[in-house]
């Protein structure tokens, strides 16, 4: 085991209590939000799709990656604009802004 | 470390807050939208960082990519309405996972052409192929039920656990023959289907009603597939971020699995509501009859009432009825009648589905009430409207030991003085268990479609 897997594996277990302690006080009025923007950040895995699509590894690489870009980048757009249209929505009073 | 490296880490480590911050500001209904939008800038800062990075060398294709990503995101969030959300979290679930599969086939086959990776990659390809290939086959099934285009109700076959067993051993198998002998592509290519069917068979046993459960599973699988594809191309901002949602979505199954009081692993292998068993509620509703209500009458009930609480559930979003409660509610509210909400949290398709409907509809947030808070108000309660809601008011839950649904928490309907039941017809719901609250002396049927019911109502309640 490198030293590298073993502090990103700290890292990916510490992440995970932090999401715990964060997720649980969300209350269950904004459940859905939580849901399509959480959805929004997994699709952080564009990150990846965009190493793989630009770093020239391969024409099949680069297919691959192209495809899985503009997946993720659905994923990510979709997600955070569907989130704030709904949360715009949310209001304490009738006709507030 | 070159000053471009520095960079791109410390943006890594902003945005990585960002999406912390964004989270911790959902908790709060007022600070919640700037909370998505911090988080939206965060993912901004995070993709130009990685754009720059040196690894990077033809943008072509990425544009090409990040063109159709970004349009097809926008049309989808711009087109989809309020009712269509869970098949729309569903899907976006599903095209995270395929990303991340794709990610992890490119790295296998860029590996597989050279002497094969390090222990540690090879596992982690593989993980991220088959959480990415389960998310994603699974959310098409789940969103495709969602939709109505694949069967809603649990579909069950003979020996279906034996079968998805056998699937999921000749996965390890195939799983352990690469780990030991990487490059064999036709091995690779059994995974991938074989991971791919296992997403199908694991939704389709799963009925309607049940639906929320697996879409925050599915949620969850979607970050921990991000998690395991940033083990792949060893970045902590993936792993932060996809371990962020993994957690999100396993706290949100537990919560919804609380709500039915039923295991996680009964949720997926019980399939629940899979035949209607009528009467199976041990006291049957042979014998006995349901009384109808006409609009007028109830609505010189509703009008003379002080409090009514509204129990709304997924026949409110079959209907699209939410804008005609919330117009009820307001001629109430002119007559000075109290109006409230009650929220059960698995009402609905998604966790928070009734909040958001009626939200969309300018139902003022401080009067939707989750269960515990408004449980004991129904005793006060003059009349108690249950709106396209079925197995979360149903009072056999409490003790009827032999009913499916024994044991789970629901809404004290049973208490108000006065019970209207606004249903298309004496159908059993998704769980198929005839429902006793609709033979109680106190409630009275309200048939016909949930929105032109209402419709009828607010026109006799102006009248009174």
């Amino acid at each position: 085991m490198t030293p590298e897997l073993l502090s990103a594996l700290y890292i990916f277990v510490l992440a995970m209590f932090l999401g715990f302690a964060v997720i649980t006080k969300v209350p269950p009025l904004l459940h859905t939000p939580l849901m399509s923007g959480s959805n929004a950040i997994s699709g952080v895995t564009v990150l990846a799709a965009l190493l793989v699509t630009g770093s020239q590894q391969g024409p099949l690489q680069t297919i691959l990656g192209v495809i899985a870009v503009a997946l993720a980048m659905t994923n990510v757009v979709g997600g955070y604009l569907v989130t704030d249209r709904m949360l715009q929505m949310f209001k304490k009073k009738p006709g507030e802004k | 470390m070159t000053a471009r490296e520095i960079f791109i880490a410390l943006a890594y480590m902003i945005a990585a807050a960002c999406f912390v911050v964004g989270l911790i500001w959902l908790q709060t209904p007022k600070r919640a939208r700037a909370g998505n939008i911090l988080s939206a800038l965060g993912m901004l800062l995070a993709v130009i960082a990685t754009l720059l990075a040196k690894e990077i060398v033809d943008y072509s294709m990425i544009v090409l990519g990040i063109v159709i990503g970004t349009a097809a995101g926008a049309w989808m969030a711009r087109t989809v309405p309020m009712t269509g959300m869970p098949q729309m979290v569903g899907l976006l679930n599903g095209f995270g996972g395929a990303a991340s599969a794709l990610i992890a086939a490119a790295e296998y086959f860029h590996y597989a052409a050279g002497k094969g990776p390090a222990l540690d990659l090879t596992i982690a390809i593989l993980l991220t192929m088959l959480i990415g290939a389960v998310t994603f086959s699974g959310s098409m099934i789940a969103a495709g039920k969602l939709q109505g285009v694949v069967n809603e109700r649990a579909v069950t076959y003979p020996f279906q656990q034996p079968i998805n067993l056998i699937l999921a051993l000749t996965i390890l198998a195939t799983g352990a023959y690469l780990v030991i002998d990487f490059a064999h592509p036709w091995v690779f290519g059994y995974f991938i289907v074989a991971s791919l069917v296992l997403g199908v068979l694991f939704t389709i046993p799963i009925g309607g009603a049940d639906m929320p459960v697996i879409i925050c599973l599915l949620n969850s699988f979607s970050g921990l597939a991000a998690a395991m594809a940033g083990f792949v191309v060893k970045n902590n901002a993936l792993i932060i971020s996809g371990s962020l949602v993994g957690a999100s979505g396993i706290i949100l199954t537990q919560i919804m699995c609380w709500a039915m009081n039923r295991s996680i692993g009964n949720v997926l292998f019980s399939a629940f509501g899979a035949t209607v068993t009528a009467g199976a509620g041990g006291k049957s509703a042979a014998g006995k009859t349901v009384k109808p209500i006409q609009a007028d009458e109830a609505a010189i009930l509703l009008a003379y009432a002080q409090l009514v609480i509204i129990v709304p559930g997924y026949g409110m979003a079959v209907s699209q009825a939410q804008h005609a409660v919330r117009q009820l509610a307001d001629e109430l509210g002119k007559r000075s009648v109290a109006v409230k909400y009650a929220i059960h949290p698995v009402a609905g398709r998604m966790p928070g589905h009734m909040n958001v409907l009626l939200a969309e509809a300018n139902v003022p947030y401080d009067q939707l009430y989750d269960m515990d808070q408004i449980n004991d108000e129904f005793q006060r309660a003059d009349v108690a409207i249950v709106l396209g809601a079925n197995d979360v008011v149903n009072p056999a839950a409490r003790y009827d030991k032999s009913s499916p649904i024994y044991g789970m928490p629901i809404l004290n309907t049973d208490h108000a003085k006065n019970i209207i039941v606004m249903k298309r017809s004496m159908n059993p719901g998704f769980a198929g268990i005839e429902n006793e609250l609709f033979y109680h002396d106190k409630t009275r049927m309200l048939f016909g479609d949930a929105k032109e019911s209402l419709t009828k109502l607010i026109n006799e309640v102006k009248s009174v």
